[in-house]
């Protein structure tokens, strides 16, 4: 076997924490890896957050983000261990041997330079092109990688491109000094499933024409299956298992790698629709305060006491807003919507008390959503104060039981978000939304930012809170993993429009709509040749039309 | 229409708003201070005769609104009207004056503004290095000082004792550019290390803010050196609230020069201010005060014009 293009030997990565309260200490990150990567291969680095796999990628290129500092062993690229060289061999090495690309581009490109500039940056830096040569290189990249309009693209500004040509913008600017190996670091993370496809297609074809190496960093083995030729999984900053795809994706050996594989465990039998609908929306058409175009129109569900409705759809299909429609923050242009048989104001101020009450919110982000500064048991004893005017021993018994609820114990009470998980916080969001006693809580992708078992286990503790409280769930997400594992009735939405709703069983059943079956088709599956699968059938389907 | 055009047609028409009120204070503000004209020019010893008539010539008896519109009229028109202590005509005066000033002022500018700027660049390269300490004490240090001090000593070392540059900063016409770069040397080098830390230090943290950029991160896995990440790739992006800074220490060049003038004897606008208001000249004062007005609303407009323009997404609509 020839000498490997990168191998690491005994890598241990560590990091200097400043807890709240705490004196600053250090920490290990990264405990010890081994791996080799020879050229032209792909190396698949799977793993929850925490489990070190961008810190590793960026080790490649002998980087540390923020604090963190490599503690310990070799990494050897072309011959040499970076971890020795000089700082003038490291800034060659970067950008010149061994380039990145970002999750996302649209922060990792500047916005005040244009795309072209930033592209073949680093191709000419390092002395590899000249100037018209990398624009030439840069023109057949973007070309190559499917972008509209190469000739002209990269006069463009950030801004002026969308989230999934920039990801491909950002391929082109990490292949265009001609590396021998690429980072690629969550690329397809922040993108819809339907641009996904298209990014991790042109992606994949890009690495073979150009016979790079690549560290393929990523939470989603599905997606991974479909680029790398081996895979590591990491947890907690070590190896848990190596292997070729096929071995890792059909016979995993560890326990843990086996439950990444069959994540989504969940088993919802659908519950038929009641009579009264809890909540129902009916032609709701809303727009923006200084716009011109509708981002809802048209739009009537309806959502049943002790269900769940997921409303499903990519960025701008407008489902967060219709959220923001039904909470009273954006009165609509047109439409109604009533609540336990009410009508509900369109405003917020000219709803009462108890409506607020009853229909409560979760939200994608946790930790934003609690004040810093605030305990657990702070947070979630407020809505008993404000709604109930629960005081003393009463109101602390009542926030043991959330807590209970929850599956988290008295410990917490006394704990601040920061020091909390990720999955902890939305549990005590969670619990927040309960304590006021609400008929509807509106979920709003309240799994999107957690890793897959934990989001699993979320999920799981949504449903069981749905048996015993009778809470009925408005259910907003991009993912159709989600809404297989926890709807009752879905809602596709499609710019601004319902394009398929029904229950759970005849939605996801065929004779599909275009939009629907591309958005179901578009969804990775663990398994080799999917993504090849679904590109020639896509092909075919456009020939035969 | 280019939204830029539109956004900077509001600058200049709200700027021009501003200008109109900052008008009215100054007006309002000299007609309430205490005291009379008349009587000030024509001291205590004058004849209620000779007050009412003097009063009636500098037509101080019509009503507070027609004189003001007046006034504006003649403003607008570039009739800035007559010094009443001395019949001079305003305009004259205070072209000479302002000439200077803005040479002054210029002169400084031209070398602090580059400088600051410069030394922020360095302090985030050597963040948290000596570097970074020594050029925040130093400058620090210089700011807090007042200036009239720092004008002192600098000429009893600079002038005194070295005799490098004239202790005075006397300037006039019959003098060559050189001649007058020459004398004008000490109260610049004051003025650059008043205005130096405020601007330094603006650029420092606007830069230190944008280096958590993720782009900084793309910028520096290129391989760049930690100084072309800091110029090509943070700068650009931090251009806006330097600017608002630097366009601020401007205005300050201009009207708030007092000190120094009166220190190194120059023949600028902010002596002749303060000899005017002792002297209760109210047209001079009216004069000084819309001069003073309109040049600190114009560098602000033109921090806002700069921050818009240097924005993409405005620049470049999608």
């Amino acid at each position: 076997m020839n000498e490997p293009l990168v191998k690491v030997r005994g890598l241990k990565i560590g990091a200097t924490v400043y807890p709240p309260g705490e004196k600053p200490h250090d920490i290990a990150i990264v405990h010890g890896v081994d791996f080799d990567l020879q050229k032209g291969q792909v190396l698949g680095l799977i793993g929850e957050s925490g489990a070190g796999k961008s810190t590793i990628g960026l080790a490649a290129m002998a980087y540390g983000r923020g604090g963190v500092k490599i503690t310990a062993g070799e990494v050897w690229v072309n011959g040499r261990d970076i971890l020795k060289t000089s700082l003038k061999d490291i800034r060659a090495l970067r950008g010149g041997e061994v380039t990145y690309v970002s999750q996302s581009a649209a922060a990792s490109f500047n916005p005040a330079k244009q795309i072209m500039e930033q592209v073949i940056e680093a191709a000419v830096g390092h002395g590899k092109f000249s100037k018209s040569q990398a624009e030439t290189r840069a023109i057949d990249l973007f070309a190559k990688l499917g972008l509209p309009d190469p000739e002209n693209i990269g006069k463009r500004y950030p801004h002026q491109v969308s989230g999934g040509q920039l990801q491909r913008c950002m391929t082109a600017l990490a292949l265009c000094p001609e590396p021998d190996m690429v980072v690629f670091d969550e690329p397809t993370t922040a993108l819809d499933v339907t641009t996904q496809i298209d990014v991790l297609a042109a992606i994949k074809e890009a690495i073979r024409d150009t016979g790079v190496a690549a560290l393929y960093i990523t939470h989603d083995l599905a997606v991974v299956a479909q680029i790398s030729d081996h895979i590591m999984v990491l947890r907690h900053g070590e190896m848990v298992e190596y292997g070729d795809t096929g071995q890792i994706i059909s016979a995993p050996k560890e326990d843990y790698t086996k439950a990444l594989v069959s994540v989504r465990s969940i088993d919802h039998q659908e519950k038929p629709p009641g009579t009264d609908p809890v909540l129902s929306v009916t032609n709701i058409t809303a727009r923006y305060k200084g716009t011109k175009f509708d981002v809802l129109s048209d739009v009537s569900v309806d959502l049943y006491p002790g269900q769940t409705l997921a409303i499903v759809g990519e960025s701008g299909s407008g489902k967060s807003t219709l959220a923001r429609v039904i909470t009273g923050l954006l009165p609509p242009r047109e439409g109604q919507t009533n609540f336990a048989g009410q009508t509900l104001s369109d405003a917020l101020a000219g709803r009462s008390r108890d409506e607020l009450r009853e229909l409560q919110m979760i939200y994608q982000m946790a930790d934003v959503a609690m004040n810093p500064r605030q305990t657990v048991g702070t947070i979630i004893g407020r809505p008993l104060e404000f709604y109930f005017g629960l005081r003393g021993a009463e109101k602390k018994r009542r926030i043991r039981e959330l807590l209970d609820a929850i599956e988290m114990g008295d410990g917490f009470i006394d704990r601040y978000p920061a020091e909390l998980s990720g999955g902890q916080k939305q549990r005590v969001c969670i619990a927040r939304s309960l304590a006021a006693k609400p008929k509807v809580i509106i979920c709003d992708e309240v799994t999107s930012a957690l890793d897959p078992l934990v989001a699993d286990g979320i999920l799981k503790l949504l449903l069981e809170l749905q048996k015993a409280e009778n809470v009925a769930y408005l259910f907003i997400t991009h993912d159709l993993a989600t809404v297989r594992a926890i709807a009752d009735s879905i809602a596709v939405m499609y710019q601004g429009r319902v394009v398929r709703y029904g229950p759970k069983s005849k939605v996801l059943a065929p004779p599909f709509d275009d939009y629907t079956d591309l958005l179901l088709s578009s969804v990775p599956e663990m398994r080799l040749g999917w993504l090849e699968q679904v590109i020639a059938n896509r092909k075919m389907e456009s020939a035969g039309n | 229409m280019h939204p830029i055009v539109k956004l900077v047609a509001q600058r200049l028409a709200l700027s021009t708003l501003l200008l109109l009120a900052a008008s009215i204070l100054i007006f309002v503000g000299t007609q309430i201070l205490p005291g009379d004209v008349a009587q000030s020019i024509l001291g205590q010893s004058a004849t209620p005769e000779n007050l009412a008539n003097l009063r009636a010539e500098l037509g101080l008896n019509e009503p507070a609104v027609s004189r003001y519109l007046s006034w504006l009229n003649d403003v607008l028109h570039g009739d800035l009207g007559t010094a009443l202590t001395n019949g001079r005509d305003i305009g004259e005066s205070i072209g000479y004056r302002l000439k200077n000033t803005l040479f002054l002022a210029s002169c400084a500018a031209v070398i602090s503004v580059p400088l600051a700027i410069f030394l922020g660049l360095l302090a985030v390269r050597y963040k948290d290095r000596w570097p970074d300490k020594m050029i925040s004490a130093v400058t620090l240090t210089s700011i807090s000082i007042p200036e009239f001090l720092i004008g002192y000593v600098l000429m009893y070392f600079i002038a005194v004792k070295l005799g490098w540059f004239s202790s005075v900063a006397l300037v006039n016409d019959g003098m060559s550019f050189f001649e007058k770069l020459n004398a004008i040397a000490l109260p610049v080098m004051v003025l650059t290390l008043v205005v130096l830390a405020h601007m330094m230090r603006m650029t420092r943290a606007a830069i230190l803010n944008v280096m958590q950029s993720a782009y900084i991160e793309t910028a520096e896995l290129k391989g760049l050196s930690t100084f072309s990440v800091i110029a090509r790739h943070a700068f650009p992006n931090a251009i806006s609230p330097i600017v608002n800074v630097v366009m601020l220490n401007l205005a300050y060049l201009v009207v708030g020069v007092v000190v120094i003038e009166v220190v190194f004897v120059y023949p600028g606008m902010g002596q002749y201010l303060v000899d005017h208001v002792s002297k209760r000249d109210v047209p001079v004062v009216q004069a000084c005060g819309i001069i003073f007005a309109a040049v600190y609303i114009g560098l602000n407009m033109v921090a806002d014009i700069v921050s818009i323009l240097a924005n993409p997404r405005l620049r470049h609509p999608k």
